[in-house]
């Protein structure tokens, strides 16, 4: 059976959202890290993310056939139309809240990224198969941090339990399944999020224990970033990352 | 390791003469290494008289040299060719691996420690932290201060023995 091209493409934007805002939200800390070395982490992070949101969204422009380049996808469509998760839309905080994003974060693109390179559509999984190396290297730095923040004084402790106790419920939204989610699984394209699922709690149970941070009951409220229904936050994002090319379109430098 | 066409009579002559010229293009922020060395070139085809083609694996999904890299391969074949096609080559993905031994060597010679032989070696596989050997000294005394680096591929380490900083080309 093959996959829908909406289904396909509104997939391709769901990764490629993800990727662009987390960049778009760690950028923000150039200048503002505890340090140095964590100024350089995390730009050097959302440096790879940005990148592969552009391999992304140039495929989903091109699939999608109306001429719109990566440019006009990330610059010039609104609110809901962007198919990211909610996690990353989820403010900064201090850096622990940052690092427990990032660890919740990364730990899924790693599993989502590793089945993705196995996607019968040969593209997407070229990208994936470059795309979890970064991660890997991700995860090594973000867990490491939360590992020392969390197994740390009494003040960082409580700071990232806290961030894990908030975050926790955006993760429901990373293993629901939709239709579209169905009909590109028997297709091939991409795993069920539900399929996701073991392996990332594995890792996130082994970071946890090693954090020695509580991991938190599930929630029964659920998201869905992934349809266009964001919380508070993508608005205000949207407005800082979109107001330069909306308001001089055609500006080059 | 790079695919070289099995061409003969002019293309074969056309392709050999593109990859002396490549030989000689410096990735832009590690000059000592040509774009050969760093494994970034995946083809190179003759398509007419005058026309090449050549296929270019990206090292990291953002990294900003990309553009460099391909602007600078064009410049030099438009010298010795009237047309000139750069196609981006995702798969297999460039992974540190692709490095040559001369770049290695190289990169070493420059103050730059090499990455670990493999991707797939055990250490890197457990993510064990592999000893890394200062470029300076040689001792193995070493220890990672930044995961990340001034460059996408590479992290800040500094060596026990001669107290020197050096930067380490990440194993990716």
């Amino acid at each position: 059976m093959n996959a829908s091209p909406a289904a396909r493409l509104d997939y391709l934007l769901q990764l490629a959202d993800s990727s662009l805002i987390l960049a778009q939200q760690l950028g923000a800390w150039v200048g503002h890290a505890p340090a140095l070395e964590e100024d350089l982490g995390l730009a050097n992070t959302a440096l790879d993310l940005l990148g592969q949101a552009r391999h992304l969204l140039s495929y989903a422009g091109e699939l999608e056939g109306k001429g719109r380049g990566e440019d006009q996808l990330a610059f010039f469509r609104n609110e809901q139309e962007f198919r990211n998760l909610t996690l990353v839309e989820q403010p900064n905080g201090d850096f622990g809240h940052t690092i427990v994003r990032q660890v919740l974060f990364d730990a899924y693109q790693i599993e989502l990224y590793e089945r993705l390179q196995r996607s019968t559509d040969e593209r997407l999984a070229a990208i994936a198969a470059k795309a979890v190396k970064e991660t890997r290297y991700h995860l090594r730095y973000s867990a490491s941090w939360l590992v020392r923040l969390g197994d740390g004084t009494e003040e960082s402790h409580a700071r990232v339990q806290q961030a894990l106790d908030r975050l926790w419920p955006y993760t429901r939204e990373l293993f629901d399944a939709t239709d579209a989610d169905h009909e590109l699984a028997s297709a091939g394209v991409a795993p069920l999020p539900s399929d996701v699922e073991p392996a990332w709690s594995a890792r996130i149970d082994a970071i946890l224990a090693e954090a020695t941070l509580k991991r938190p009951a599930a929630a029964p409220y659920r998201w869905y970033g992934r349809l266009g229904a964001h919380s508070e936050h993508l608005g205000y994002i949207l407005a800082e990352m979109q107001h330069l090319p909306r308001s001089f379109p055609d500006a080059t430098w | 390791m790079n695919a070289r066409a099995a061409g003969s009579g002019p293309a074969r002559r056309a392709e050999e003469r593109a990859w002396q010229v490549l030989a000689g293009v410096p990735d832009p922020e590690i000059p000592v290494l040509s774009l050969i060395d760093l494994g970034v070139i995946r083809h190179v085809h003759a398509l007419g008289a005058d026309a090449i083609e050549v296929g270019l694996a990206p090292t990291y999904s953002g990294c900003p040299a990309t553009t460099v890299i391909r602007e600078s391969v064009s410049a030099a074949l438009q010298a010795e060719f009237k047309d000139v096609k750069v196609v981006d080559v995702l798969s297999p993905p460039w992974t540190s691996d692709w490095i040559s031994a001369d770049g290695r060597a190289k990169l070493e010679r420059y103050g730059i420690a090499p990455p670990d032989e493999s991707v797939g070696s055990p250490r890197q596989l457990w993510h064990a932290a592999p000893p890394i050997r200062c470029p300076r000294c040689g001792s193995q005394r070493t220890r990672e201060t930044s995961h990340f680096g001034s460059t996408p591929c590479k992290a800040l380490h500094r060596c026990d023995d001669c107290l020197e900083p050096f930067e380490y080309f990440k194993c990716i």
